[in-house]
Formats: structure tokens, sequence, C-alpha cells
């Protein structure tokens, strides 16, 4: 009989990805990192798109080293073990816009579904809705998965083609070691630094750095998936990466009440705000594409790093999103959602119906 | 007479989907899955096993797999 599953892929190692993120998230916010953002995958995309100038929001703008750890852990370790497959074409416009949209949503929350589980564990009530809505967007994709929907094969390809984001990556560390952070400046060279706010919070680039590579490197060979967890719950009734969001959750509580990061409440929760149906309908909209998109943040950064180029694409895709989201005012702040954020929800909710009932392949 | 589900190419949940499917259509036997990723070997084998299925093999394939399943 062959040895079929290893330890990474067994439940032991799927909870400990969750633990270990557990663990070092609070940690990297006691370390510098926002309240309750100890990682965030939007919040610290929507970060790099502020250090690459793609938005003026001058409070989040920082090229966050936990994302770049993120890609090039996955690729150490999708090569380590022989796993890098460069592969795309699988409807990658799509899997752009889903990736914009993802981010519409998670920034009408302010949160990816990391942030979300970081949030609750640091006693943020409002979270609770996020998750909810998160939940019913998920379940909203696998009623489009059971009818047929799919976005087709992908083609194994050229090397380069996996390789283009995991060079983007070294790209931008290379960045913010030639330009970094000068003290009381808010641009050093082409990189952009928030002097106040979310962006102005950061752990020391080599830790949050190493703690990415960490987490890549483990989220690769584990699969952890927060998307993924809630949906083969829902679709399957299989509970196998729902452990490493468990894992996660608890351990998470634990260290915050650990370290006194606990402050459970609804109002002047840190970067938050309680409008709590904005918070389920954003929550909800990510998840809907996270869920036609195959991946939460963090899943797609990782098959990215494996050689992906759809993934890569999504990645991209949260990126611009996260340009548009604050350059049009739909994002939220403490404030409450922004100026344009309903209208944003709502017609991202429209453009993943139009992919999810258009894109069903007919079976029978 | 083994069936054969092609998942080459495709991404998660849809490998395990049709695999589910297949088996799910038939009262035991073999059924072929071939697959191009690790993610996707290891996903398949976890739902196979859950449905009572044994894995008989796992076999490379061009740049992926080929899992025989049997019952």
């Amino acid at each position: 009989m062959p040895k079929m599953l290893s330890f990474f892929a067994s439940r032991k190692g799927i909870i400990l990805a969750g633990v270990f993120i557990g663990i070092f998230a609070p940690l990297l916010q006691k370390m510098g990192n926002p309240a309750n953002m100890g990682i965030c995958v939007a919040c610290f995309e929507r970060d790099i798109a502020g250090a690459l100038g793609l938005h003026r929001a001058a409070v989040v703008q920082y090229m966050r080293p936990e994302i770049i750890g993120f890609v090039l852990g996955s690729l150490l370790a999708a090569y380590l073990f022989g796993e890098f497959r460069a592969r795309a074409g699988s409807a990658t416009v799509v899997r752009f816009f889903l990736g914009v949209l993802a981010m519409i949503g998670a920034l009408v929350f302010l949160g990816c579904p990391w942030r979300a589980l970081l949030r609750l564990a640091g006693g943020d009530g409002n979270a609770i809705f996020g998750l909810l809505g998160l939940i019913v967007g998920i379940w909203i994709g696998t009623l489009f998965l059971k009818s047929g929907y799919n976005l087709g094969r992908s083609q194994a390809t050229y090397s380069s083609v996996g390789w283009l984001l995991p060079l983007t990556m070294w790209g931008f560390l290379l960045l913010m070691l030639v330009f970094p952070q000068i003290p009381g400046q808010e641009k050093s060279g082409v990189l952009f630094y928030s002097q106040k706010g979310p962006g102005s919070m950061h752990a020391p680039l080599f830790f949050s750095l190493g703690v990415g590579l960490a987490i890549g490197f483990l989220a690769q060979k584990t699969r952890f998936c927060t998307m993924g967890a809630f949906r083969d719950l829902i679709l399957f009734r299989q509970g196998h990466l729902f452990w490493g969001v468990v894992a996660l959750l608890v351990t998470a509580f634990i260290i915050n009440l650990l370290l006194g990061q606990f402050n459970p409440g609804f109002i002047k929760q840190p970067v938050a705000h309680n409008m709590s149906l904005w918070n389920f309908a954003g929550m909800a909209l990510a998840g809907l594409a996270f869920a036609l998109a195959g991946g939460c943040p963090g899943r797609q950064l990782f098959l990215a790093g494996e050689g992906d180029g759809d993934a890569a694409v999504f990645v991209i895709g949260m990126i611009v999103g996260a340009g548009l989201s604050h350059n049009f005012g739909l994002a939220s702040s403490p404030d409450g959602v922004g100026p344009y954020g309903i209208p944003a929800v709502i017609i991202g909710f429209l453009v993943c119906l139009f992919i999810g009932f258009t894109m069903r392949e007919k079976t029978n | 007479m083994s069936r054969l589900v092609d998942a080459r190419g495709l991404s998660c949940p849809q490998p395990v989907m049709l695999t589910l499917k297949e088996i799910k259509s038939l009262p035991g036997g073999e059924v072929i899955v071939l697959v191009d990723t690790d993610t996707s070997k290891e996903n398949v084998c976890r739902a196979a096993q859950s449905q009572g299925w044994q894995v008989k093999a796992i076999d490379p394939e061009g740049k992926g797999y080929r899992i025989t399943l049997h019952k």
C-alpha cells in the first residue's frame, strides 16, 4: 500500500499550520503590526498598493514583508518537495476581476478571512458579522459549484510564467532594501511610507519577513485555506481544512489573552467599524469571490508561489482592487463605510452572480 | 473495467467533486483519477477514503499522477 498522505497533509499538519499562524500573528502585533492585524492578506496587499503609490491614502502605505514571505516561502517549499508546476490559462481575466471584487468586499469589512479570525480572537465582536457574511458568500459559491460552475482547465506552461510573481516579490524586497524607511519622511525613493495610521505600524522588517517565509512554507505544504475550510465543510461535509481555522482562532485567542491583547466589545475596536450589515455584506462579497476563484487570499499567494499563474493574476487583481477602493472612496474607515462602498458591494455581487451563472458547464 | 476521471488542469474543488460524483454512482469496482498537482492528489485520496474506497496505487504519469481507487 503506498504511503498516501505525508505529515503535512494529515490533520496534525493542518493544525500545526493553524497553531503557528495563531502564535505568530499576535506576536507580530506585539512587535509593531496594527492591533488585530498581525496578519491580514487584504490589508497588507492594500498597504503594498499604497507603498507603490497605486493609491494615495496616506495612512495605509507600507511594503509588507509578510506578503513577500508568503510567496517566497511557498516557492521554497514547492521546489524543495518537487511540487513547483508552472500552469496558467484557466479563465485568467475572470480571476483578475474576482481579485478586484474580493478586495473591494474585504475593504468594506476591513479585513480578509485571516483578519476576521484575528479580530474575533482579539475580542472584536464586529468580526462575527464578517465571518457570518464570509460563510454566506462561500455558501452561495458552493451553490454555483454544485450547478456546474468552473473556470476550466489550466495548462502546463513555461517555468517563467510561474516565476513572475515570486520575482516581483523579490523586486519588492529589493526596493525595501534600496529605499528603506526614513524616519519622518513619507517617501523614500519610489516607495511611500505612512507616517501615521495602520501603515505606520509594523514589526521589524526581518521579523515580518521571517514569519512570512515560515507561514508560506507551512501553508504551501498543508494547503491551509480559510475559504476552503468552510467550502469543504458545506460542500463535502469534510472538516480537514476547518481544523486549521479552528486551531488558528483558538491559539490566537490564547496568545492574545497572554499578551494582554484581548479587548472584548463592539465599539471603538481597532481598525474596524460597527456597521454590522456592511461588515456582513462586504465579507459576503469577498467570500463569494474567493469561492468562485477557488481560494482565500492567502491560499492564492501560496498557489502563486508554487507556479500557478492564474492565482498570481488574482493577487494582482487584489492589489489593483485596493488602489480602486481607496481612489474611489469604496474602502471603509473606523468611521464607517466609504461614500461609494455600498453601491460597490451591490455592483460587485451582480458581477459575481453574472460570472457564477454564465460560467456553468452543461452537465447532462 | 475501470472508470476514468480526468481532473488534470482543474483547480479546487473540481477534482474532488468529479471523483465523488463517479464513486458515488458506483457500488464498487475500480476508478482511475488523473491529476496534475500534489494538492489534488491528496484531496482526491482523502475524499475517496472518506467514502470507504481504498487508494490502491499512486503512479507518476506525465507531469502528474494516476490514482487507482478501489472498493
